[in-house]
């Protein structure tokens, strides 16, 4: 009777007719040790089908690194942003209040030592006037001089005619 | 989605993607790497899978469509040996010993089915899913998954019953 069913089951198998009910039912049925003799070549096939289920992956799947490589990359972006806050600030923010008044004491003490110089040079400007004079009285001299050389020439005429 | 909840999620079928990705590509390491790459996907794209409705389906889809491209291109890059028209009358010594390790002859005969019955065997009497279920993995209707099916199981009877004999004789 059992038999019976089993090979109508089996018939059923071969045109994938079963369900998975009765497939269980075929695999137990092989799995045992009462397997009638005729039917001795579906051992190997069921029980191959239920040694196969039991492999199993047993590798590790890395799904990490993908997530540094993210916070590299935010690492890199904060960066960034630092170097360009650090140009940045100096040149928004301007010369504090201190600099200025700073700046602000260089520029008078800068105007103060110059107008001393510029003092310095009215009176050396006066001083001048005298040698101006002294020039005024090379040029007479030197007319005196040209009217010398008129008597020279006059003499010499004078002269060359003895 | 934090990794904990990611991970948690993907538990329960990660084994079956492996196992997929075992029977399409062969080797264990191809497979382990095709499963990585696939859950590496998954996790890339987690803002989406929660407007998934079954992430299963969807990552059981997603291998076969990855493993298959695998074999493609791995047919377009190296040269084949086949040994189709090979026979030899006088391998009963070899067969001997091939059906002692009758489990690894199933594995063989299934891996001698054409890639899509190879699919369906593996969803259907390993991973045990609904026919409704594979037809959403494969996008095939349900008769369609039948029929391949059967025929798979027919094939695999007939090598299982000769190989069966010549372990007798």
């Amino acid at each position: 009777m059992v038999l019976n069913n089993i090979e109508k089951l089996l018939e059923k198998y071969n045109n994938a007719e079963t369900t998975l009910k009765e497939e269980a039912q075929l695999r137990a049925y092989f799995e045992s040790d009462t397997v009638a003799p005729h039917l001795e070549q579906y051992k190997p096939l069921f029980k191959y089908f239920s040694k196969s289920q039991e492999e199993q992956y047993t590798k590790d799947v890395p799904l990490k690194p993908k997530k540094t490589i993210r916070l590299y990359q935010w690492i890199s972006v904060a960066a960034v942003t630092v170097l360009m806050l650090g140009l940045m600030i100096p040149r928004i923010m301007g010369p504090t209040e201190e600099e200025k008044e700073e700046a602000l004491l260089a520029y008078n003490q800068t105007m103060e030592a110059l107008s001393l110089v510029s003092l310095g040079i009215n009176e050396g400007k006066e001083q001048l006037g005298a040698l101006t004079l002294v020039g005024e009285n090379l040029d007479q001299g030197m007319a005196g001089v040209s009217r010398l050389d008129e008597f020279t020439k006059a003499k010499n005429r004078i002269f060359k005619n003895k | 989605m934090k990794q904990a909840e990611f991970v948690s999620l993907v538990m329960p079928f990660k084994d079956k993607v492996f196992r997929l990705a075992k029977r399409l590509l062969v080797s264990r390491e191809e497979a382990e790497d095709a499963t990585q790459e696939i859950l590496l996907k998954l996790w890339n794209n987690k803002a989406k899978i929660e407007e998934y409705k079954n992430v299963e389906a969807f990552s059981m889809t997603m291998t076969k469509n990855f493993c298959l491209d695998r074999l493609k291109s791995r047919q377009a890059q190296n040269l084949k040996i086949v040994h189709s028209n090979y026979t030899d009358g006088n391998a009963s010594l070899q067969r001997q010993l091939e059906v002692r390790d009758s489990m690894d002859w199933v594995s063989r005969i299934i891996e001698d089915l054409p890639e899509q019955q190879k699919i369906i065997v593996q969803l259907r009497d390993i991973e045990q899913y609904e026919y409704a279920e594979i037809s959403k993995m494969l996008d095939m209707n349900e008769t369609a998954i039948r029929v391949a099916l059967s025929r798979a199981r027919k094939t695999i009877r007939e090598k299982l019953t000769n190989t069966h004999r010549y372990g007798i004789k």
